[in-house]
């Protein structure tokens, strides 16, 4: 039997989320003039006001927000509440260009968790689970997110963070794990170590896993299930719009239940910004539709993708998305870090490198590998290889600084890396997913 | 007396010792010594040539990455025990010897040198010439 977190909401008619989303979008658009000196001039730039906006029909008459708005109003500049109302931040990674700082009142906080709420019970979670999160706590939003749902599901949660493979492996069998969170190349990688230990599908308690922050394919899905002997579910979100469960897949397994009465989704074209009709590919954006601190408002996520309005088998008639299936720019997400060749570019000169640099991404073993590879200069080089190894690891600990992730530094001969006349080759992604 | 070295760095790849010998031997550079050094991705060859700044220039045009750094140049007499000796030399003095690679001193009679690298070389210089050890000069191995 299908499980719901919320069960009214979740399974609500077309009509009733349509009156949910019609109150809700017109009190938001009030909010943010009010209350967002940028919103408002953006919206009297676009020639509309809130008294345009009726309901959630009216929404395309909104201007997007882009990524680039997030760069010029950091950190405050999109802040919808005093900031003693606001409990939190979360942030991806970055140089202050490129971090987002979300912001989050504890109403932000009970809306985020609950949809995590709603992912885990989808999975099967309910208060008798214990939920281990193996994603990362802190700024990035995988660990808190989690952990709040699990909280709110009544799970027993094991916040174990990520990293320190033996550790997890000892409490997911000394607790019964029966949920495990995390990245799924982690969960990939887990199961390889459990393997190795001697643990079979049928020795290992868990029953499910919550895997998202980064893209994975139905071979790894599959791959994971049979190490793991778990259903595992796939789930979607991003900083910007609150972290993980702005969308879930339920057991169906066939797109990501979007929480419309929270997040409305469209897919734009990404050239024109026109609305695209269901089932077409496109820029997918986001509206907040009740978020308070960090109200977000069609927001361009740059994220390629499809949306779906067919009823789902499970119940839940919350629109679902696809998998995203590639970018409109040019970032890179490795294990589950936004990641901009523009921070790795910003590494290498301040150390003395020269912007000349090739990254090759790979998917070795189910984990992500980064290769930064840069040309070997006559001031970097010295007869001391031991020196030379500590260059080497300086750069390495500068990206790790900059993107949060362990990449390799691999030195090459002096021009053998293609000079960027038009258009340099400075990504190879090898991986297939 | 010290001796110039050149070290050039070299990517792990099928060849490239090969270009930088080619490169060499097109401009008619002679060379006197040469040790190679690896690890997982690079190398690094040192070698001791006959015209040390027109070399460095030549590797630079064919867009090596090279350095001239100084070294330490000794004859090693072939007896049980003749590095040994030498060796102590350096023990006594407190110099430590980051790596050393030995080449044909003399043509005719056979007779084996050694270079050692040091960290501070002029300073090595002088204490172990305080010793009594004797080292070579450029116009004593050039042949």
């Amino acid at each position: 039997m299908e499980r719901y977190y919320q069960k009214e909401i979740e399974t609500a008619s077309r009509e009733e989320i349509t009156a949910i989303q019609d109150a809700k979008i017109v009190k938001q658009v009030q909010h943010v003039w009010d209350n967002v000196p940028f919103y408002r001039q953006k919206m009297e730039e676009a020639g509309v006001s809130p008294a345009d906006i009726k309901g959630i029909a009216d929404l395309h008459k909104l201007p997007f927000i882009s990524k680039d708005d997030l760069k010029e109003q950091y950190p405050y500049g999109l802040l919808g509440k005093p900031l003693k109302d606001c409990v939190r931040i979360q942030s991806t990674s970055g140089t202050t260009g490129r971090r987002v700082v979300a912001f989050y009142t504890q109403h932000d906080i009970d809306i985020w968790e609950e949809c995590c709420a709603r992912a885990i019970t989808a999975a099967g979670g309910t208060d008798e689970d214990v939920c281990q999160v193996s994603y990362g706590y802190g700024l990035f939003t995988g660990g808190p997110g989690l952990n709040g749902g699990s909280h709110k599901v009544g799970c027993l949660t094991v916040p174990t963070s990520s990293g320190n493979t033996d550790r997890q492996i000892m409490f997911i069998m000394d607790l019964q794990a029966t949920i495990l969170c995390c990245t799924p190349s982690y969960a990939a990688y887990l199961g390889e170590r459990m393997k190795e230990l001697g643990y079979g599908p049928d020795d290992i308690p868990l029953k499910a896993g919550i895997f998202g922050a980064e893209a994975w394919s139905e071979e790894m899905r599959h791959s994971i299930e049979e190490t793991l002997g778990i259903k595992a579910y796939d789930i979607y979100g991003l900083t910007e719009i609150s972290g993980p469960g702005v969308s879930f897949e339920c057991s169906e397994q066939k797109g990501m239940h979007v929480n419309e009465d929270h997040f409305v989704p469209e897919i734009i074209d990404p050239k024109t910004g026109e609305v695209l009709p269901d089932g077409e590919q496109g820029e997918l954006v986001f509206t907040c539709l009740d978020k308070e601190a960090f109200p977000l408002i069609r927001y361009r996520t740059r994220d390629i993708c499809v949306l779906n309005h067919q009823k789902c088998s499970c119940g839940r008639t919350h629109v679902r998305m696809r998998k995203p299936m590639g970018r409109t720019d040019d970032m890179l997400i490795i294990r589950g870090v936004n990641v901009f060749p523009s921070q790795i570019e910003t590494v290498l000169l301040n150390n003395g490198y020269a912007a000349n640099y090739q990254i090759i991404v790979d998917r070795i073993n189910n984990t992500d590998t980064l290769d930064v590879q840069v040309e070997m200069t006559p001031e970097m080089f010295t007869d001391n290889i031991g020196e030379i190894a500590d260059r080497q690891k300086v750069l390495v600990d500068g990206l790790r600084s900059m993107l949060g992730l362990k990449a390799k530094v691999t030195l090459v001969a002096p021009k053998t890396i293609a000079r960027s006349e038009g258009k340099a080759v400075r990504v190879i992604d090898k991986r297939k997913i | 007396m010290s001796i110039k070295q050149i070290s050039v760095f070299l990517v792990n790849k099928p060849g490239t010792l090969k270009n930088m010998t080619s490169v060499l031997a097109a401009n008619s550079i002679d060379m006197r010594a040469i040790s190679l050094t690896e690890t997982k991705e690079f190398g690094i060859a040192r070698i001791v040539v006959d015209d040390v700044i027109r070399a460095v220039e030549i590797l630079k045009d064919a867009d090596f990455v090279a350095s001239i750094n100084s070294v330490i140049a000794v004859e090693i007499p072939d007896t049980p025990g003749g590095l040994d000796k030498i060796l102590s030399d350096f023990a006594a003095v407190d110099v430590n010897i980051e790596y050393m690679y030995s080449f044909v001193l003399s043509k005719a009679d056979g007779k084996a040198g050694m270079i050692f690298r040091v960290n501070d070389t002029a300073t090595a210089e002088s204490k172990l010439a305080a010793r009594g050890l004797q080292i070579l000069s450029w116009d004593e191995i050039k042949d």
